[in-house]
């Protein structure tokens, strides 16, 4: 068993950080659209004082609490858990709550676009309603035959393990729309709904892996990625698209869960 | 002005609307209406688990559930409501690992179990697992796991619909001759954020799951979109709102930014140490220490550091520390929450301990329901055709605390009963006719909005809202600290009348939208302080300076927030009392 840690210890001087927060200037600059306006999108930039800690959606907000009430992009959580906030911030696609300014170049102007390859409906905010409709395709839920038992289904933990990456996804499309081959063929499922098909095809509880690995066998599944691992660097949550993917494919082929 | 008909509708599309969803949509013809995404919504970010007496991994029942629940609440709890929620515990859980919930397992291959704070074996002996998890991403589980059966079964979502009003109506009833008007309920008004035009949702049954409103403070681990909408539509429109004045405040916010990091760390092992590395915990609740309930570790927290013990250069915060804990454990339990300290703060919590302080956390209170989850209307007359589930909702299983993973096991207990009930309701009763000009009222809210040019700033009177909330209305609170922040919101409100949103177009006006939610912050505010006011003892979350102890004699009772221009004390906000329901457990001194 755990043993009880001690009442008492010698913190070492300066422990948990903190200290004075510096602050610094940055500039932001913001493709903005509003087809109600104009059908050009232009930039708007703004030079703000922000604090260590604060992120882009911080900026965000400075901007439109304080300046432009008009500027529109989606949020909620604020730390990297709903998906609300993808966003190309110099060029990569990220949440804008969870990247901080200070890892930025901040002496260069910071870019933010909405991410590609989904209709942009008015500055940051894009339509996702593609992006939802190809995770619904691949049937992104448990399908188990037989008789469910009065209690759980076992499962082993390494079992458990097994799909444990791709269980992370917060659809934020921040990888599906950091892929060349989507952009250029927006009907091809897309990272995201591969992994999302990943988490239950290897999923020990789960008897429809056959089925959706048809789908993915598609001339727009799996077949159409390129490997350029774009999606991996973009995936907030750390999870590895690039290997899902090949995981997949690797399974049409050999018809091996 | 567009009109839907629905057989049910579902406000909110959390765990707790998109639990109903899935019972409600495979018997009657249902639509959900949320102003996110339903995968966007706030109970992704619950990291901790949901507790359920299954006893896989030591013994447990039930009834010690039902006991902690109700000593953890302080004895405010209903304890029918407490009982129904331990019992349909154990479903709850197997229902969603049927419908494909990844938990984390034993190596028995069952659910796996965890200790969480206030949990107990046989009536406080000692702690007990009980809380079933899946690493520290509990919500995310579940409501993934939620929003993939409701596509399962082709739940019609709209999304990006904002609820901005609840149709009423008063109809005549005649009962054993006697005839009276009663309230029902025949529909809702929304706002669709994509075109701005208003949709009327024409209902037999419709249940409110709109969350919580954690906004109304500065610090806080709530999402930016918890502004109490629900609880405020529905106030305006006459319903009472029970137990407002307690609020969670979470013991171990990320300090500065109130980012939660689950008690589950502390469930692992994690403890709570101030300036002197020491582990104060063991002198305020010396059984169980750092996994007392949340209200006293919270109370304990912030008096070390108004003792002049807190750490960190302005001393205004204490230490998480688990750096007795193997690395190896830390990422397979709580990977989530480590990474949120070392990317927000850049600490390492492998090696340095975390800077935290109480965060803003949740609402124990909310619109009143009885445990089929109906609305009422004051103590005991029912609303017919009307639900609230979820955090909106005040049943009341949580009484004056919640106890840690409790909400997510309530969310799915009682999403389940509104869903169930509301399909019931649906197939036997008819649609009560749409009032006259249903869309009168928020037309006018908006335009007041859009047309009012006086120059105030949405943000600024929000900022100045959160501000006087986390000073006057936090953990320790007096009545003058409470009459001040009562008249600091009633300038505030002034203010607001006087408000310019700059945005003036009709696509995805969330410029709008912020001053929309703004009113309801405010109202909210009030009720929660008037009701703060009102209470003159100390119980559970609530805790008066100037009433210290708690007072079974006066305060055993549950309070009814109503709307009423003519209390002018209290900011027109009237106070009432509801009997608490007791079962089993009469009311002892709640030591940990
Ligand atoms: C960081 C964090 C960690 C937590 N961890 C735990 C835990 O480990 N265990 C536990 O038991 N509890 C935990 N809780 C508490 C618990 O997660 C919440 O109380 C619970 O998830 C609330 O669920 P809900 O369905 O009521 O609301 P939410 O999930 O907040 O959903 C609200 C829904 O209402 C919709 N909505 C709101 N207003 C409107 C409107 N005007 N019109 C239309 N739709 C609207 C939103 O779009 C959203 O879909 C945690 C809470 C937080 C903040
Ligand atoms: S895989 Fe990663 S990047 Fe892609 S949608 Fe899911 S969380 Fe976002
Ligand atoms: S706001 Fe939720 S992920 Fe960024």
């Amino acid at each position: 068993m755990e043993k009880e840690p001690a009442s008492k210890v010698e913190l070492a001087p300066g422990v948990g950080g903190g200290g004075e927060i510096p602050t610094f200037d940055v500039t932001l600059k913001v493709r903005r659209y509003n087809p109600e306006i104009s059908d050009e999108a232009h930039w708007d930039e703004w030079k703000l004082t922000m604090y260590g800690t604060d992120r882009v959606l911080d900026a965000l907000h400075k901007v439109k609490w304080e300046h432009d009430g008009s500027v529109s992009f989606r949020r909620s959580c604020a730390h990297g858990v709903c998906g609300s906030d993808a966003m190309r911030i110099n060029g990569r696609n990220r949440l804008a709550c969870k990247t901080l300014l200070k890892d930025l170049d901040t002496s260069k102007p910071i870019l933010v676009e909405p991410i590609k390859g989904l209709p942009v409906e008015k500055d940051l905010i894009v339509d996702m309603e593609p992006f939802f409709q190809s995770y619904r395709e691949i049937m992104p839920f448990l399908i188990s035959k037989g008789h469910s038992p009065t209690k759980e289904r076992l499962q082993s933990a390494e079992e458990r393990e097994r799909y444990d990456d791709t269980t992370k996804c917060i659809l934020c499309a921040a990888c599906t729309s950091s892929c060349p081959v989507f952009w250029t063929d927006g009907q091809y499922f897309g990272p995201a709904a591969i992994v999302n098909a990943h988490r239950f095809i290897f999923d020990s509880r789960d008897d429809a892996g056959d089925m959706r690995l048809e789908i993915l066998n598609d001339k727009e599944g799996v077949w159409r990625c390129r490997t350029t691992f774009n999606c991996t660097e973009a995936c907030p949550r750390g999870i590895q698209v690039t290997k899902a993917i090949s995981e997949v494919k690797q399974a049409i082929l050999t018809r091996k869960i | 002005m567009q009109v839907h008909k629905y057989d049910v509708v579902i406000v909110g599309a959390g765990g707790a609307g998109m639990r109903a969803a899935i019972e409600a949509g495979q018997r009657a013809h249902t639509a959900v209406l949320t102003k996110l995404y339903p995968t966007r919504s706030h109970t992704g970010a619950a990291q901790g688990g949901m507790c359920a007496a299954l006893a896989n991994v030591e013994e447990d029942n039930w009834e010690w559930h039902t006991f902690d629940t109700v000593k953890g609440g302080d004895y405010l709890v209903d304890q029918d409501a407490a009982e129904v929620m331990a019992k349909e515990a154990i479903d709850a859980v197997l229902d969603l690992e049927k419908m494909g919930l990844p938990f984390n397992r034993t190596p028995e291959g069952r659910i796996d179990q965890r200790r969480f704070g206030g949990h107990t074996r046989d009536h406080g002996k000692a702690p007990v697992r009980r809380s079933c998890y899946a690493a520290d991403r509990t919500g995310h589980m579940i409501l993934q796991t939620l929003y993939q059966n409701c596509v399962k079964h082709n739940v019609e979502f709209y999304n990006e619909y904002y609820v901005l009003d609840l149709l009423m109506v008063d109809q005549e009833v005649t009962v054993d001759g006697e005839t009276r008007l009663e309230k029902r309920v025949a529909g809702v008004v929304s706002y669709d954020l994509a075109s701005g035009e208003l949709h009327v949702f024409q209902a037999k049954s419709v249940v409110i799951a709109s969350g919580g409103v954690g906004k109304v403070y500065k610090t806080t681990s709530n999402a930016h979109t918890l502004t109490g909408d629900g609880m405020g539509i529905a106030f305006r429109r006459g319903i009472p709102l029970e137990d407002m004045e307690f609020f969670q405040f979470h013991p171990t916010g990320l300090a500065g930014l109130g980012i939660l990091l689950s008690e589950a760390a502390r469930g692992e092992g994690a403890i709570l140490r101030n300036s002197d590395g020491e582990r104060f915990m063991e002198r305020y609740a010396p059984t169980i220490k750092d996994l007392a309930p949340r209200d006293i570790v919270a109370r304990s927290m912030a008096n070390e550091v108004r003792e002049g013990r807190g750490a960190g250069p302005n001393k205004d915060y204490v230490l998480l520390d688990l750096t007795h804990l193997e690395p190896a454990h830390i990422d397979a339990k709580l990977p989530d929450i480590t990474e949120f300290a070392r990317t927000y703060l850049g600490v390492e919590p492998y090696t340095e301990p975390v800077p935290v302080f109480p965060t803003a956390h949740y609402a124990m209170g909310g619109i009143p329901t009885n445990i089929s989850a109906e609305v009422l209307s004051d103590n005991e007359t029912v609303v017919p055709g009307l639900y609230a589930a979820g955090e909106v909702a005040c049943v009341s299983v949580h009484g004056s605390n919640r106890l840690g993973t409790n909400s997510l096991l309530d969310i799915n207990v009682f999403g389940k009963r509104a869903g169930l009930a509301a399909a019931e309701y649906a197939l036997t009763a008819d649609f009560v006719e749409i009032p006259e000009n249903p869309t009168a009222e928020t037309e006018a809210l908006l335009d007041r909005a859009r047309s009012s040019e006086g120059g105030e700033r949405v943000a600024a009177i929000r900022k100045e809202l959160q501000d006087i909330m986390d000073a006057n209305v936090q953990v320790f609170r007096t009545e003058q600290t409470l009459l001040e922040a009562l008249s600091v919101i009633d300038g505030l409100e002034e203010r607001y009348t006087r408000i310019t949103v700059q945005d003036k177009g009709k696509r995805f006006n969330l410029d709008l939208l912020e001053a929309v939610e703004l009113g309801f912050l405010l109202d909210m505010a009030k009720v929660m302080t008037a009701a703060a006011l009102h209470r003159q003892e100390s119980r559970g979350g609530h805790f008066r300076e100037d009433f210290p102890e708690r007072d079974d004699e006066n305060f055993m009772t549950h309070s009814m927030a109503y709307k009423d221009p003519s209390a002018t004390r209290t900011s027109g906000v009237r106070l009432e009392t509801k009997p608490v329901i007791f079962t089993r457990y009469e009311p002892m001194e709640r030591k940990y």
